[in-house]
């Protein structure tokens, strides 16, 4: 459950930090709160897995990792929490859940989005995702976007959201 | 493709995480990278301006940004694609809908504050397009490494 101080860092700092020498003071002057504040509610975050991390948030089209697939994989059951640990960990993944099969049309039980500078360079990634799962993998395959139909940003919703807890 | 010089590439190399929650940061992870604070800070508002990052700060978890999200997909006949398309689309809270290459061929991301909103807009669009929308919620969410190598 996230309380007002939360949501206000996130409102402050969801389009970045203030590029200055100090830049938690600085949220901590625009919120009228004291700089200690901020650095003791933002590490708490950062511990708590809120913040994922802090730092550049590179723009991968912009430099050249332009391809990406959604990998999709049919791991056994009692595997798959650990195949999806290792696969996420590694730096080209940039997402990795477990999710329902709906069988018999969709087997696949494990997601990974790969990235890469090409197709080829995604598919290559692939197959090094199959090569680490080994024998708890029954079946792959990898669905590429061929056209983007609906695209909008994510945007901070009303503090309403609080009580989802 | 933007060109870098060898300290920007150091900077998105280097700090795509782990910038320290202090009272100078950027003196800090400037001394890691061997560049002085002013330097750091002003690469790092060009690389912002020039669109080779996003932006500098926090990585949010989406969770924490309020509301329930949830992938979802569809086997969508090709003759009727772009109408039924139109029809995801029009609910607001279709954030996402890409076209991808397999027999359920669209894929998109639902986005409500009321979790209850999720399945009644999955619903709505089975009623408005007589198909079948297959919800694919995170049972287990992986920590990931994802991080750009320039």
């Amino acid at each position: 459950m996230r309380d007002a101080f939360d949501l206000a860092l996130i409102r402050a700092t969801e389009n970045g930090l203030p590029l200055t020498r100090d830049p938690y003071g600085d949220i901590a002057r625009a919120l009228g709160r004291d700089r200690v504040d901020v650095i003791a509610r933002m590490r708490a975050l950062l511990d708590a897995g809120a913040i994922r991390r802090i730092g550049v948030i590179p723009n991968h089209y912009a430099l050249g990792v332009v391809a990406n697939g959604m990998s999709v994989w049919d791991v056994a059951d009692e595997a798959v929490d650990e195949v999806g640990a290792r696969i996420g960990a590694l730096d080209f993944v940039s997402h990795c859940y477990r999710r329902p099969r709906h069988l018999p049309e969709w087997r696949y039980n494990l997601f990974a989005m790969a990235h890469g500078r090409t197709r080829e360079d995604v598919l290559a990634k692939v197959e090094a995702i199959a090569a680490l799962i080994g024998p708890a993998l029954s079946a792959h395959d990898v669905l590429f976007s061929t056209r983007i139909l609906k695209k909008t940003g994510l945007r901070l919703r009303a503090p309403a959201a609080e009580g989802r807890g | 493709m933007i060109a870098l010089a060898d300290a920007d590439r150091a900077i998105i190399n280097g700090l795509q995480g782990g910038f320290p929650i202090s009272e100078r940061p950027f003196a800090e992870a400037a001394a890691t990278l061997g560049m002085g604070e002013d330097e750091l800070i002003a690469r790092v508002k060009a690389l912002v301006a020039a669109g080779a990052i996003s932006r500098f700060g926090p990585l949010w978890n989406s969770e924490e940004m309020g509301g329930a999200v949830c992938l979802a997909a569809m086997a969508v006949p090709r003759a009727r694609y772009e109408t039924v398309a139109a029809q995801v689309n029009a609910h607001p809270e279709i954030a996402h809908n890409y076209e991808r290459a397999h027999a359920l061929n669209m894929w998109f991301v639902i986005s409500a504050l009321d979790p209850a909103k999720i399945g009644a807009t999955a619903r709505a669009i089975e009623a408005e397009t007589g198909l079948d929308v297959k919800l694919m919620p995170k049972e287990q969410e992986f920590f990931v490494g994802f991080r750009v190598e320039v």
